[in-house]
């Protein structure tokens, strides 16, 4: 009976001697479910999540604290491989969230800019070059769209142009057969 | 005789070369007026340097190449510039792109034009000159050569010309190699030169014996001068449909076989059009920038005929030349297995237009509609990139791309020998096409988002830093105050002492404030 015990007792020290050895030798640094919910996000940091950024959307719902239709960037696209990645139902989006707009580019109107800088402070990826009393200007390149930089423009001089279908952007479409009159009648009837 | 390879697949569609060369390449007449677009080749745009108004002369410089992918875009002929705007251009989108509309003048006035010889330079001083002669590749996909000759330190044993000239229809190579072998054959050995190969291969489908006969003989004739009858060979292949697709003519040819996602040059084989060869050595050896090239003008017309015609020529004015019949139901650029409808007939040839056929219902009936597929795996006999088309057909059209990728989507050449066979007449070339743009668009999406990750951490860094940097200042200067207090306090009268302190409350207030903005602009 006490050789059981005292067995029992000395498997339970060396396994949890190992554990705990595992938990310091293999730690892992920040959250590794919230970093794969970030590959996934757009990165566009507009915040229309109601979170501060993508990665703090992530890390909320690696938690369990926010849902994965949120994004309106992402579309549902982005629901979609949210909900592949977590292993979850597609949950379309909610009626408080916006929705999905075509992505676009800012553009100061630089006639009309005073050059006061809050644009620039709000930019998440500080891409509008610019100093105090000098014209701003956005680098298109680097703009994610977001349209965080509107609000605060105290002149109102910046716009958000759909990027559009150009020849540099354009994708093949997907086919689709063109059935003539004759042919609909015939696969109706 | 050399020993020949076999590809996998491929089909036999009836090769309608015929009608096009009976006559001789004829010389279209200089249009009443020229649009150049700035973006003809693989890459980059060129960047215009010229202004509406601008007179320039033939051969003058329009695009700048602008990227390491691009080439120079010229005048054809001389004449004034009348507009540099969107225009609609030859790609299967139908939508605009930038051109420069020219206006010529009749008088042919060239810049002025510096032959080089070629063995006097390196390689990569010729490439220079390509590039600003805004030689591409000619067979179609319009790839700028200097970047195809930009090896690193692979070494290069064959250059194989690519005179097969697979598709149906189109016969421009043909009539250019009857013609012009001697020129073709020149470029072949300053391609040669550039990339230090030990031979150079031309392969030409046996359906072309004139034109095997005239490089023959054009190869010949220059051997006494360049010793070059022991390097060039030309390889007369096989004629089937795709044997002109470069990795096909190199399995044929060589026996090799360009592994998944490599280029040829990473098996020692660089290969070139014809056409491409006797551009180059005209950039070159008589410094002529590349403002012209041969189309075949086919299909429902009267006079099927090859047309030497300048970069920019509406192709109305050379359908009207070949007289285009009444019946005439729409136009295709390429040739009926891999080009694509023109959105409109008054778009301008660029580099790369190497055929139009004037298609009719005739010509052409309309596909019937597509059926399901019975998967019956006659694409996967057809096909020469060794894929499974009807497996990448199911992923491509329930939108699985990461199974088609694995799945080897982009080894897939377009060839359209799969759709040809299919016989549930199913567009699985379309599909593809859908499929790898698709493919391409994500990982577009993927490279901005990660660019974006990467300036946006570093934002917060910034943020961070700046405030703590700030905190560090303020508390410096606080401590500078206090001990510039203690010292002065001693020797001051009561009443001073009081208006100090005063202030002091004062300056603690405002130094308060400022944190408290500082906190405010944080967040």
């Amino acid at each position: 009976m006490l050789s059981a015990l005292l067995v029992m007792a000395a498997i339970a020290t060396v396994l949890g001697a190992v554990l705990g050895f595992a938990a310091i030798k293999f730690h892992s640094e920040g959250n590794p479910l919230a970093d794969k919910i970030d590959a996934v996000l757009p990165q566009t940091q507009c915040g229309q999540c109601s979170y501060p950024g993508c990665k703090p959307y992530a890390a909320a719902i690696a938690a369990g604290e926010a849902d994965i239709n949120r994004c309106p960037p992402g579309g549902e696209e982005g629901i979609q491989k949210l909900a592949d990645l977590l292993g979850v139902e597609f949950k379309p989006f909610g009626s408080d969230t916006a929705a999905p707009k075509p992505k676009s580019v800012a553009l100061v109107d630089e006639s009309m800019c005073i050059g006061c800088t809050l644009c620039i402070q709000a930019c998440p990826v500080d891409a509008i070059v610019g100093a105090a009393k000098q014209m701003h200007t956005i680098i298109a390149a680097e703009c994610t769209g977001c349209e965080l930089c509107v609000a605060p423009c105290p002149v109102d001089c910046i716009s958000m142009p759909v990027i559009g279908e150009k020849i540099s952007n354009w994708k093949w479409k997907y086919p689709l057969y063109a059935f003539t009159a004759a042919e609909a009648a015939e696969a109706t009837r | 005789m050399r020993k020949l390879h076999h590809f996998h697949g491929g089909v036999h569609p009836p090769s309608n070369k015929a009608q096009s060369t009976r006559t001789a390449i004829a010389h279209a007449p200089l249009p009443p007026r020229l649009v150049v677009p700035l973006h003809q080749h693989a890459g980059e745009a060129a960047k215009p340097i010229v202004q509406a108004g601008d007179r320039v002369l033939k051969g003058q410089l329009l695009g700048m190449p602008d990227g390491f992918v691009s080439s120079a875009v010229h005048a054809p002929t001389s004449g004034t510039i009348s507009a540099i705007d969107m225009q609609l251009v030859a790609h299967p989108s139908g939508l605009p792109n930038l051109c420069a509309t020219l206006i010529p003048d009749g008088r042919e006035e060239w810049i002025a034009r510096e032959p080089v010889d070629y063995r006097e330079h390196s390689s990569a001083d010729l490439q220079h000159l390509l590039r600003m002669a805004g030689v591409v590749g000619l067979g179609g996909a319009g790839f700028p050569s200097d970047i195809k000759l930009r090896i690193g330190k692979q070494k290069i044993t064959t250059l194989i010309l690519n005179g097969a000239e697979c598709e149906p229809y189109i016969s421009c190579d043909d009539m250019l190699m009857r013609e012009r072998a001697g020129e073709i054959v020149q470029g072949a050995e300053i391609l040669r030169y550039m990339l230090d190969a030990d031979e150079v291969l031309i392969g030409v489908e046996d359906n072309k014996p004139e034109a095997i006969a005239a490089l023959q003989q054009a190869i010949s004739a220059s051997g006494s001068t360049l010793q070059q009858n022991k390097r060039h060979e030309v390889v007369t292949i096989p004629t089937i449909y795709p044997g002109g697709g470069a990795k096909q003519l190199i399995r044929v040819i060589t026996g090799l076989e360009v592994p998944s996602g490599k280029l040829p040059t990473d098996i020692g084989v660089q290969c070139f059009n014809v056409a491409t060869a006797c551009t180059v050595y005209r950039a070159l050896a008589h410094g002529e920038p590349l403002l012209s090239r041969v189309i075949t003008i086919t299909g429902n017309v009267r006079r099927a005929q090859n047309f030497e015609a300048l970069i920019g020529t509406p192709i109305t004015e050379l359908v009207a030349l070949a007289g285009m019949l009444p019946d005439t139901s729409g136009y295709i650029m390429g040739g009926p297995m891999m080009g694509f409808p023109l959105p409109a007939l008054d778009v301008p040839m660029v580099k790369a237009t190497n055929c139009i056929i004037v298609a009719s219902e005739k010509l052409f009936p309309p596909s019937p509609p597509p059926m399901p597929c019975i998967r019956c795996t006659r694409c996967v006999d057809a096909c020469p990139a060794d894929l499974q088309p009807q497996d990448l057909y199911w992923f491509a059209q329930s939108r699985e791309f990461g199974r088609a990728q694995k799945f080897s989507l982009f080894d897939c050449i377009e060839c359209g020998a799969c759709s040809y066979v299919c016989p549930s007449h199913i567009p699985l070339v379309q599909y593809f096409r859908f499929a790898k743009s698709e493919i391409r668009a994500r990982e577009h999406d993927k490279q901005l988002a990660d660019q974006a990750r990467v300036r946006h951490e570093f934002h917060e860094q910034r943020i961070e830093r700046e405030k703590r940097e700030k905190a560090e200042k303020l508390a410096i200067r606080e401590k500078a105050a206090q001990s510039a207090k203690l010292a002065g306090i001693q020797s001051l009268t009561p009443q001073q002492q009081a208006a100090q302190t005063e202030l002091e409350a004062g300056r603690a207030h405002i130094i308060e404030l400022a944190k408290s903005e500082v906190e405010h602009v944080k967040e």
